[in-house]
């Protein structure tokens, strides 16, 4: 399949005479230590094949065992998406040929999903300044386990079609996944690209709070596949859709429901139907392609797995987990809002630019609020949009945006200087006090006001220095701690460390 | 009664990658509806109050702590292996699908 094949529908004329329906499949890779079903190490890359075991090989005779924390962050997930939770469930065998499973089949959860029956409220602006809230119903989170990973080689594309053979590696085979499907989404209009958008970033933002997992796009931590159809205005019928898989960035989420609806529109409109297949997304053209014709669920021949007995969440475990959960990400808006003091467009372009985790942790790490706002949606917004990346994977820490604005409150650097701090610090130059240094800008450190805030620290925790005294080093880090907010970060952790062993004669 | 067609058995030997001739489609498919049957009579014996059973045992939440253990090295996770490249499994091109 080539570019030259694809006509598009001008996006206004597929709103005249068709209705999308989009659907969102996202799976999120769990950080737990250890993988689903076996202890090895949850974390992918590094040296191939060198984080596997007998089990996540599908070695015969291998048992797996459920790993507790992953079921515990399912359920979590699950109270966050308003679901129920199911009093009994079991996980099914999903079978296929393809070597990314050693085991020709992917341990899942088919007809008893751990989580059902949920909704999120989203949120997208309009231009005339209202907020338009989506109730999305979420059908399902299920449980599952992530494939390996297979570089095809030879052919001139790097992708299956040509290639003479694979190479696997199975490091993140088995690295639990919670899959979060969405009902179809139905009376979306004109909007349908942004609340497909405007939902993967909030989901993501609910899975950062609860931490469950890394939840970065670019590293796969988080992946959406977006399916559409188009059904004639007004006909509230469903057409037939296509998946168009791993889709790694809200703005390509944004742009690939947009494009995929001007391509089925124009091949309706021109009598055609629909293929029911996947689709990949490429990233580089803003188009997708072909990939396979999707398979029945039935053809996958789901059974329950045997060798993995069923889960049963008492009630007093899932309501013990619904009191860990964290604010819900609204009722947070609201709050920070008021908090940090933002107009409601502020606060709207904060949010809008994905930059509201980033603002609030920048602020944690000591930054005024529209100082912290000023860096992510100026000089980092202009970045991100010049790189073609989101806000969030901008290499820079909100630690570090703090740590910059900390310098230009001390006056190391004035806010023309910090912007080559940042230059600096997005080249890969360093920490902003090494890029500073580098740069030729110099630190001024007071030993006097640091010697203060460690007497403070030491005389407001008096047993953490009695630890110390007896030789327990490694609480020193609770003094550091209140050094380091004494000072407002504005100290160097190594140095407020030989200071307090010194005072303490360690 | 619970039969099983020709094309049916077709489609499942399909999907398990099983070649079958058409002479051995005419042999197999008769004979799978036989064994289909005669596990069909265990629905002769149980009742309403029988509700279908996937495992043997009668338990349940059997977790794992969330704690790492170390196993194979890379060379030994390998060695079983018919091709070895780049310390990654070798694999014969993967035909007619696409993750």
């Amino acid at each position: 399949m080539t570019a030259t094949d694809t006509t598009l529908m001008p996006f206004d004329d597929v709103l005249a005479a068709y209705d999308p329906a989009l659907g969102l499949e996202v799976h999120v890779e769990l950080n737990t230590a250890s993988k689903m079903f076996c202890g090895c190490p949850a974390v992918f890359g590094g040296e191939p094949n060198a984080g596997v075991c007998p089990t996540c090989l599908g070695l015969p005779g291998a048992m797996p065992v459920v790993n507790g924390k992953a079921v515990e962050s399912a359920i979590r997930i699950g109270l966050a998406l308003n679901c129920d939770i199911a009093e009994w469930c079991r996980f099914a065998r999903k079978n296929y040929f393809y070597p990314d499973m050693p085991k020709n089949f992917q341990t899942s959860q088919y007809d008893e999903p751990i989580c059902f029956d949920g909704w999120m409220d989203v949120t997208v602006p309009t231009e005339g300044g209202e907020d338009e809230t989506f109730r999305v119903e979420i059908e399902r989170a299920h449980m599952e386990e992530d494939t390996g990973k297979s570089l095809h080689v030879g052919g001139s594309t790097g992708r299956i079609h040509g290639a003479d053979y694979s190479l696997v590696d199975y490091n993140r085979a088995g690295i639990p996944l919670i899959e979060i499907v969405t009902r179809p989404i139905l009376g979306a209009g004109e909007r349908a690209p942004e609340v497909a958008k405007a939902y993967v970033a909030q989901l993501r933002e609910l899975i950062v709070a609860l931490g469950v997992s890394e939840a970065r796009m670019d590293q796969g931590n988080l992946r959406a596949d977006v399916n559409l159809s188009l059904s004639p205005k007004g006909s509230g019928t469903l057409g037939t859709r296509t998946e168009t898989k791993n889709v790694n960035s809200f703005r390509s989420v944004e742009r690939a429901v947009r494009y995929e609806m001007q391509r089925h529109a124009a091949i309706l409109s021109g009598g055609g139907s629909i293929l029911q297949e996947t689709r990949h997304w490429h990233e580089d053209t803003g188009m997708t392609t072909s990939g396979r014709e999707k398979s029945d669920a039935e053809d996958y021949r789901y059974f329950p797995e045997p060798d993995l007995v069923p889960v049963a969440p008492s009630r007093e475990w899932v309501e013990e987990l619904r009191g860990t959960l964290p604010e819900n990400p609204t009722a947070r808006r609201a709050r920070l809002q008021a908090e940090w003091g933002f107009s409601d467009m502020e606060m709207r372009d904060t949010v809008g630019a994905g930059a509201l985790g980033l603002v609030e942790q920048t602020i944690a790490e000591g930054a005024a609020p529209q100082a912290a706002r000023k860096w992510w949606l100026g000089e980092l917004a202009r970045r991100s949009n010049e790189d073609g990346v989101d806000l969030v994977d901008l290499p820079i820490t909100p630690a570090q945006v703090a740590r910059i604005q900390a310098l230009v409150d001390e006056k190391v650097v004035n806010d023309k200087l910090a912007r080559q701090v940042f230059e600096g610090v997005l080249a890969g130059e360093g920490t902003p006090d090494e890029v500073v240094d580098k740069r030729g800008l110099a630190v001024v450190s007071d030993d006097g006001a640091l010697g203060a805030a460690v007497d403070n620290a030491i005389a407001a925790n008096p047993d953490v220095a009695d630890k110390i005294r007896d030789g327990k080093v490694a609480a020193a880090g609770a003094l550091i701690g209140a050094v380091m907010k004494e000072m407002r970060g504005q100290a160097d952790a190594g140095r407020v460390r030989e200071l307090i062993l010194e005072k303490l004669a360690v | 009664m619970p039969e099983i067609s020709r094309d049916e058995v077709a489609h499942l030997a399909m999907l398990a990658r099983i070649d079958l001739s058409d002479a051995e489609l005419d042999h197999l498919a008769p004979q799978l509806s036989v064994i289909l049957e005669s596990v069909a009579s265990i629905n002769g014996v149980a009742g309403d109050d029988v509700p279908p059973t996937s495992h043997a045992l009668p338990l349940t939440n059997v977790f794992r702590e969330d704690v790492v253990v170390p196993s194979l090295t890379a060379e030994e996770a390998l060695s079983g292996a018919p091709a070895v490249e780049d310390q990654r499994f070798s694999v014969p091109r993967i035909l007619g699908e696409e993750a």
